[in-house]
């Protein structure tokens, strides 16, 4: 009895650190959100909004537009995306039901790595590898482009795809595969018109997953996207994305409208990925209680 | 005999070694007996150029005498003036000489310290050697893209520039441009390394970084048949130069006074070389 509501004490102590973590967490988030509001007050109340929200970016002019940013966060994202969800659906096949139990490990441990590899790792082999590739082989531009942070962005966000759908077929597979090895389906076969029908919810959530993460990111495009605040023509174009922008603006004058503009910016960052993840939810209810990752 | 005179060559390198350390942090100590015995904390902001230099003359000053607090902000050349002139720093740093009418302000007292200069740097192979004022201007604007117009290979030019906050754009775009145009395709890189690092990787490649950081990965382009070193930096030849200038108002006190000696003595000589600027005599 007394052994028992000991436990019941210490359950409740624990539910409530639990409780009170959340909620610094989420106060931290709202308060973010006020601040980020808060200091874009001056640009909107000064007008300074429809300056930052215009199409030229030349602070020593008089331009401060942050849209060229912003269009290029969005293309660079998709584009990332394009080329990495393709690629995990297809590790995600090899490794559920092509692949020997040995080789599947051995790749899901492969990207489980790649999770764990900084950013500024991407980066660095990037302009040390792509750059050059990019600019001596295809012979256009300086190899800072669309193109190179393109590749090397959908390089960083594969893993999380690759793991977040692999994680929801861990859960579907067994019955379903059983089922469909019964009926004769080959291993291909099980995959492309079971399991990814069945999974689709969870192909959503993983792609926006690795949208978001390829929209936050900011040291790649810093090291290798070239950074000239111009709307692409050309996957071989230097542009700049909103993070790299605040990072590239961040120590400018304080009182100047080039820093307010980071501000609009991070506000811009913020919504984006709020919006990111307010789809999931809408997408996927609940998927945030049985989410659970298997090794295979 | 040969092993014997081998050692005796090691014992006496090692020696010199030894003397060298031991006058050199004499040397040190002198150069901080001003501190000795005071106390107190020195304010600086401004300019950003200077952080670096600033903050390696508070670190050694306030390791010799923990008593002496020094806070170091940047915020740019304005700030600077501004919270000196209100009385809120004690030292306001510029990249620029103060105005009559800022002077008129506040009363403020100027001492240049060092001087920062930048060089139009290509690739070491690049052939090209020397451009013209007007040429540079050109090729930075997006009007001359390739390299054979200048004699040169027959290549696109690739342009690299610094960020918006960079004081090394800031000496470039002034002196050199004249505030003219920039293409919007430049490259930008946040930093001196990141420059060194593009232009040495990319034969086609031309950027600008500040005097100190040129080496051998990359070639600094003669102006005007006027090499960018800081000897013709120093004697006025090269015209891509600003000085750096450490602002009081009205005569420092004597906790800081102390400080501007020290940046001015040999010490603060010393850093400022570290950092890649010329020491003004």
């Amino acid at each position: 009895m007394g052994a028992n509501r000991a436990g019941l004490i210490s359950e409740r102590g624990i539910q409530r650190s639990l409780l009170i973590v959340t909620g610094i967490s989420a106060v931290a988030i709202l308060f973010m959100l006020a601040l980020l509001v808060y200091f874009c007050l001056p640009l909107i109340t000064s007008d300074g909004m429809s300056a930052v929200l215009s199409w030229e970016w030349k602070p020593f002019s008089g331009h401060f537009g942050i849209l060229p940013m912003c269009l290029v966060s969005l293309l660079l994202s998709v584009f990332a995306l394009g080329l990495a969800f393709p690629a995990a659906i297809g590790i995600c096949g090899f490794v559920t039901v092509l692949a020997p139990r040995g080789l599947a490990r051995f790749f899901l441990i492969l990207i489980h790595f790649m999770t764990s590899i900084p950013t500024v790792i991407y980066g660095f082999v990037s302009v040390f590898l792509l750059v050059p590739l990019v600019r001596d082989r295809l012979g256009i531009g300086t190899g800072f482009s669309f193109l190179t942070a393109g590749l090397t962005l959908s390089l960083l966000i594969l893993p999380t795809i690759v793991l977040i759908f692999h994680a929801r077929l861990q859960q579907i597979a067994p019955s379903l595969r059983l089922t469909a090895e019964a009926m004769g389906l080959t291993p291909a076969r099980q995959f492309l018109h079971v399991l990814i029908p069945a999974s689709s919810r969870g192909l959503i959530v993983a792609a926006v997953m690795g949208f978001g993460r390829a929209v936050g990111d900011t040291l790649i495009s810093l090291m290798v996207a070239g950074n000239a605040p111009q709307i692409p023509s050309s996957l071989f174009d230097s542009v700049r994305t909103l993070t790299a922008h605040v990072a590239l603006v961040v120590a400018t004058d304080s009182q100047s409208l080039s820093y307010r503009s980071i501000f609009a910016s991070g506000l811009i960052l913020f919504l984006l990925m709020g919006g990111a993840n307010f789809l999931i939810r809408r997408l996927d209810d609940g998927i945030g209680k049985d989410r659970h990752e298997e090794e295979p | 005999m040969g092993i014997l005179r081998k050692r005796m060559n090691v014992v006496a390198v090692l020696s010199v070694f030894f003397l060298l350390g031991w006058f050199r942090s004499a040397a040190l100590c002198g150069a901080l007996d001003g501190f000795a015995g005071l106390e107190g904390t020195i304010g600086i902001a401004g300019g950003t150029a200077h952080i670096p230099v600033m903050n390696d003359a508070a670190k050694a000053i306030m390791t010799f005498n923990p008593k002496i607090r020094i806070t170091v902000e940047g915020g740019g050349s304005g700030v600077g003036v501004q919270k000196v002139g209100e009385g809120l720093v004690d030292i306001g740093n510029t990249g620029r000489a103060v105005s009559q009418e800022e002077i008129a302000k506040y009363g403020l007292k100027s001492f240049p310290f060092a001087l920062d200069g930048v060089a139009v740097a290509v690739h070491p192979d690049n052939p090209v050697d020397n451009l013209s004022q007007q040429q540079v201007r050109d090729i930075f604007a997006g009007s001359i893209t390739n390299w054979k117009d200048v004699g040169g290979k027959d290549g696109s030019i690739h342009l690299f520039c610094r960020d918006e906050a960079s004081g090394t754009r800031e000496v470039f775009w002034e002196k050199l441009l004249k505030k003219g145009p920039v293409a919007g395709t430049a490259n930008i890189v946040s930093s001196n390394g990141a420059m060194k690092m593009a232009i040495s990787r990319d034969k086609d490649a031309v950027g600008y970084v500040g005097i100190g950081h040129v080496d051998q990965s990359l070639k600094a382009v003669k102006i005007e048949s006027v090499a960018a070193t800081q000897e013709n930096a120093s004697n006025g030849s090269y015209p891509v130069v600003r000085k750096l200038y450490m602002n009081t108002k009205g005569e420092p006190a004597r906790l800081t006074k102390a400080f501007i000696d020290y940046i001015l003595g040999p010490e603060g000589s010393e850093i400022i070389r570290r950092h890649g600027y010329i020491p003004l005599e």
